[in-house]
């Protein structure tokens, strides 16, 4: 790992990541000392179990921490250190070369305005000089990338009129009007039905390859990480436990946790037997 | 186990319609129809998996076999009685014979009372003797159910969510139950704590001969635990048979779009990750040698 001050294979370079709480008991890390980076165009998995500091990490990237937490290590965006990046700066990345997708698309709409002019504001907030006829298109061809039928149409429409699935896929109309470099997914099919996570999992494909965009999709789900990403962190307490290919991750995983984790998800396709778990309580069962 | 002729419940043509207002002054109020004649059974000793996605009428209609919501047509018999006609002494009993475990533990057990005061608040209820005593009797479920015994005088905030899980289980097994009916009981649950919660429940039922109704939306965890499937979509039951056949032949369209939904982990995968691990396992026995 070379000293670089540009590092120009990867869009993002995550060193030392360490994000803490103060709390009576003193200073509590729930992310510590992460490293890992995201090759340009590729797509990276966080998996882990509750309290693994997934979502953490996340948020840590997009500057985006609750109150009280505290941040420190090294995250480089396109070259660009995030971590000393005044506020004012982070704003022009953040929505803009940097989208973010969420678990709950409902609390990320406001129910009072239209899709339509949600996607044109937000665009509209990025980019300067837009007027808002101009950026009613843009939300427009947005929802139409996204397949929502009739977009024309579904354009005046307010949240509560999408079903869950479609109002994800708003969520995603409106990253994909800024043409980020990098999409962060946090959980973003978790809430949805199983057909209906099928259809944003290929739209998130299909995305990935026409814009050539980095995606980090972070979940608790190992099949949904096995078929979208090319690389994995496994996460556990805040530790990163491995990461690699994914295919090296899920055919010789290296550590104890990933194995049981493994082989803990229920498969549709395998033997039913007594599914392994770890001999010794997983933190979550300890007291 | 399944030589009974009699099935332990039988739901027959079962309705549940509900009113979604609007209604003007003469007209009749709009209707939704979330439960659409719906016939089903669970004999004893078995697990009969309800699957479906949300809006399916799955979780109504457990509620209504568990009598936690009134039909609106329909009949369900539990025991060989009509289940919507108990009363009294009788609907006491009922009340002990089924038991309900909710996805989400914590907003089902009461956060004021201990473990001690939730495991025999059933038997309590039911006013029956409590067998060696409150203190004794909630130890011996707990260790059932892989709890901690010291841990009786705690309250439900001091345990992580797989563990609540197991008290309300500890709950339901409390009274001897007949039918558990599981209400997406393991879905809040982290992977490994989940394994941990489906293979509690499969052996519980093999020591105890109850049988379970569980409900669910993920079909790589029923797959693990039924012995039938019957899979519901906007209120009706559009498929029903034997695990295997459902998994390895589904006949409805729906089923199979169901099916072909699931994300997986490439099997190739597993088998070299198999293949890694045997091999990865014989290294370590010759190291130790």
């Amino acid at each position: 790992m070379s000293e670089t001050p540009r590092d120009t294979e990867n869009l993002l370079r995550v060193r030392d990541l360490t994000v803490g709480f103060h709390t009576a008991a003193g200073q509590v890390d729930v992310v510590k000392q992460l490293d890992f980076d995201l090759a340009r165009g590729g797509a990276l998995g966080i998996v882990g179990e509750s309290g693994s500091g997934k979502s953490m990490t996340s948020l840590a990237i997009m500057g985006l921490l609750p109150k009280g937490a505290s941040r420190s290590g090294s995250i480089e965006f396109d070259g660009t250190e995030l971590t000393t990046l005044p506020e004012r700066a982070m704003r022009s990345i953040r929505g803009d070369r940097i989208a973010m997708i969420f678990q709950d698309p409902l609390s990320s709409l406001n129910p009072y305005y239209t899709v339509g002019t949600q996607i044109a504001e937000a665009y509209r907030s990025h980019r300067s000089g837009v007027t808002r006829r101009q950026a009613r298109k843009v939300a427009i061809e947005a929802m139409e990338r996204v397949h929502i039928r009739d977009a024309a149409r579904r354009v005046d429409h307010y949240p509560h009129q999408f079903s869950g699935g479609m109002r994800q896929r708003v969520m995603i109309a409106m990253t994909l009007s800024m043409e980020p470099e990098l999409i962060i997914a946090d959980e973003p099919t978790t809430a949805l039905d199983v057909t209906v996570q099928a259809q944003i999992l290929d739209l998130l494909a299909e995305i990935r390859s026409d814009t050539g965009a980095g995606l980090i999709l972070i979940t608790h789900d190992l099949a949904v990480v096995s078929q979208v990403t090319d690389h994995l962190v496994v996460m556990r307490d805040g530790d990163l436990v491995e990461q690699g290919a994914a295919e090296q991750i899920f055919t010789d995983p290296q550590r104890d946790y990933t194995r049981m984790l493994l082989d803990a998800v229920p498969r549709i396709d395998d033997e039913i037997g007594l599914l392994r778990t770890l001999t010794a309580p997983t933190a979550e069962e300890e007291s | 186990m399944n030589d009974a002729p009699e099935p332990l419940l039988r739901a027959r043509n079962l309705v549940k319609e509900f009113a979604t207002g609007g209604a003007g002054l003469f007209g009749r109020s709009a209707r939704f129809r979330a439960v659409d004649d719906v016939s089903l059974e669970v004999r004893t000793g078995e697990t009969l998996a309800l699957v479906g996605e949300s809006g399916s009428g799955k979780s109504t209609t457990a509620r209504l076999i568990a009598r936690l919501l009134d039909t609106t047509g329909g009949s369900i018999e539990f025991a060989g009685r009509e289940v919507h006609r108990l009363s009294g002494k009788a609907l006491h009993a009922f009340r002990g014979e089924v038991q309900v475990i909710f996805q989400d533990p914590y907003s089902s057990l009461n956060p004021k009372h201990s473990v001690e005061r939730i495991v025999t608040a059933p038997l309590v209820y039911q006013r029956r003797r409590i067998p060696g005593g409150a203190r004794d009797f909630t130890k011996e479920l707990m260790e059932r159910v892989g709890l901690n015994p010291d841990h009786s005088a705690r309250f439900p905030s001091q345990f992580s969510g797989g563990q609540a899980q197991r008290i309300g289980i500890a709950r339901a097994l409390a009274v001897g139950p007949k039918l558990i009916i599981a209400d997406e009981a393991v879905s809040a649950l982290d992977v490994s704590v989940q394994a941990q919660v489906i293979n509690l429940l499969r052996g519980l039922q093999e020591e105890e001969g109850f049988s379970y109704l569980f409900i669910a939306h993920d079909l790589a965890v029923v797959r693990q635990i039924a012995t039938r499937v019957a899979v519901m979509n906007g209120g009706r039951i559009v498929e029903e048979g034997e695990r295997d056949q459902v998994f390895g032949a589904p006949r409805d369209e729906y089923t199979k779009k169901l099916l072909s939904a699931i994300p997986r982990i490439n099997p190739e995968w597993d088998a070299r990750r198999r293949e890694n691990e045997r091999a990865r396992r014989a290294r370590e026995q010759e190291a130790a040698l």
